[in-house]
């Protein structure tokens, strides 16, 4: 499937390059022409595959779940009523297990990760070329642009961009409750006077610096490991996709067989992320740890 | 590679869905699911009710056969003795009856023999007194002789 002009590695870097939209320093307003450009645009740049991608799948996810929801009877429920029914109530049971506290908003946060990572992920088992392939079409022949040129990376959660923003997100909430629930002043204590304490008044104020980095530190790598977790997995389920795509006639049991072992890792990623956000967040809004 | 805009719209994207979610997706579901919940336990409640009202009524009746079966017995027996005691009865009568006409006859019978024997005495009585009249060649005189004729006829 390489173009013929293309190297295995210029295949590689093709397929995890974005296509990338933003404020060129001598281009101006434009599509990125190679990784080099991307880069030069700096942060105020948007990958268009990315977050296109998200968003549709956010809204397929919202509009099967909402064509489900309004239909929803108390009747014997039945195909697409059934699934959402399950998930919700999946997610329903998750929640109540790790989280004791009120929370109206937790629950419906933790489906739409669930899902919506879930579908995004799930675009990797769509084989690697062909929604490149077809947007390259698409780029040549409407907007006549160097195939060489357009970019596509399909699957959002290989994108790092899209994994740190979920996982800020989740951060922000976790802080938004910890002071919510705590009081500004109890999370600063949380965070100073744990895990190491002392009733000795001159000790406990040596110890805050200390408890502060631990502190910082787990505090921190909860969003951190949150957004590589996820980024990593499917990047390497990416990129081996990619691989075997180059393998010629071979790629075809062996593409079969990564399929169906990556069939796991996407449920189980968006899972893990799902339980890991219910997890902080009842963190957050207990009382001490 | 590099971090971008990216990373804020998918926060952006991340918080309107989870906001659709949490507005429009959520509540009817699991309001349906609560709801379907209650239904369900009604249901099972009123099954397990009627259950027991069926066997209630099922002992109720059961009681109500047994008591008329009893009451019919009861009945029948009651027939049975009054049906016996209405033949020893009429049998009773019968038998006292037929006495009682047996005992007529033989009173008739009686009577008719010593109506026949008071007749047969008087006309011993007269033969005797023609009797003795061919015997005495006179007459006798009933009158004077009543006395002696009524003893005759007593022995005779």
């Amino acid at each position: 499937m390489a173009g013929t002009t293309q190297t295995t590695s210029e295949y590689i870097q093709h397929h995890l390059q974005n296509l990338t939209f933003g404020l060129h320093p001598e281009n101006g307003l434009s599509f990125a022409h190679n990784a080099q450009e991307a880069s030069d645009m700096g942060f105020w740049a948007i990958n268009v595959d990315t977050l296109g991608w998200s968003i549709a799948m956010g809204v397929l996810f919202l509009w099967l779940f909402r064509k489900a929801a309004r239909a929803a009877t108390t009747g014997v429920p039945s195909g697409l009523q059934n699934m959402v029914e399950m998930l919700v109530e999946f997610v329903d049971n998750s929640v109540k297990e790790s989280f004791h506290g009120k929370n109206r908003l937790i629950a419906p946060l933790s489906l739409t990760i669930f899902v919506w990572i879930f579908l995004l992920n799930l675009l990797d088992l769509v084989p690697v070329d062909w929604l490149p392939q077809l947007a390259q079409e698409i780029g040549v022949s409407f907007f006549g642009a160097d195939p060489h040129h357009v970019f596509f990376r399909v699957v959002p959660t290989t994108d790092i961009n899209a994994t740190l923003g979920l996982a800020l997100s989740v951060f922000a909430l976790v802080i938004f409750y910890s002071i919510k629930i705590k009081g500004f002043s109890g999370f600063i204590a949380e965070l100073t006077l744990h895990p190491f304490s002392s009733s000795n008044k001159f000790a406990q104020v040596l110890l805050i610096p200390i408890n502060f980095l631990l502190e910082a530190v787990t505090l921190l790598a909860k969003p951190v490991s949150l957004a590589l977790r996820l980024f990593g997995n499917l990047y390497a389920g990416e990129l081996i996709f990619i691989l075997i795509a180059l393998l010629g006639l071979w790629q075809l049991p062996l593409h079969f067989a990564w399929a169906t072992f990556h069939i796991l890792i996407i449920v189980l990623q968006a899972f893990i992320f799902m339980m890991l956000t219910i997890v902080y967040l009842s963190q957050a809004s207990e009382e001490q740890h | 590679m590099n971090l971008n805009l990216t990373l804020i719209g998918q926060s952006i994207a991340f918080a309107v869905f989870v906001w659709f979610c949490m507005k429009y997706v959520w509540p009817p579901v699991t309001q349906a699911l609560q709801e379907r919940q209650k239904k369900i336990a009604d249901g099972l409640d009123a099954a397990s009710r009627a259950q027991r009202e069926l066997e209630q009524a099922n002992e109720e009746a059961e009681k109500t056969l047994r008591e008329s079966r009893d009451e019919a017995a009861r009945i029948i027996e009651q027939a049975r003795t009054r049906s016996n005691h209405m033949i020893e009865e009429a049998r009773d009568n019968a038998r006292a009856e037929g006495e009682r006409m047996i005992e007529n006859a033989r009173a008739e019978i009686d009577q008719e023999i010593n109506r026949a024997k008071e007749e047969l005495r008087a006309q011993v009585a007269s033969l005797a007194v023609i009797g003795a009249e061919r015997i005495l060649e006179t007459s006798v005189d009933e009158k004077t002789h009543r006395v002696l004729l009524d003893k005759l006829a007593a022995e005779l």
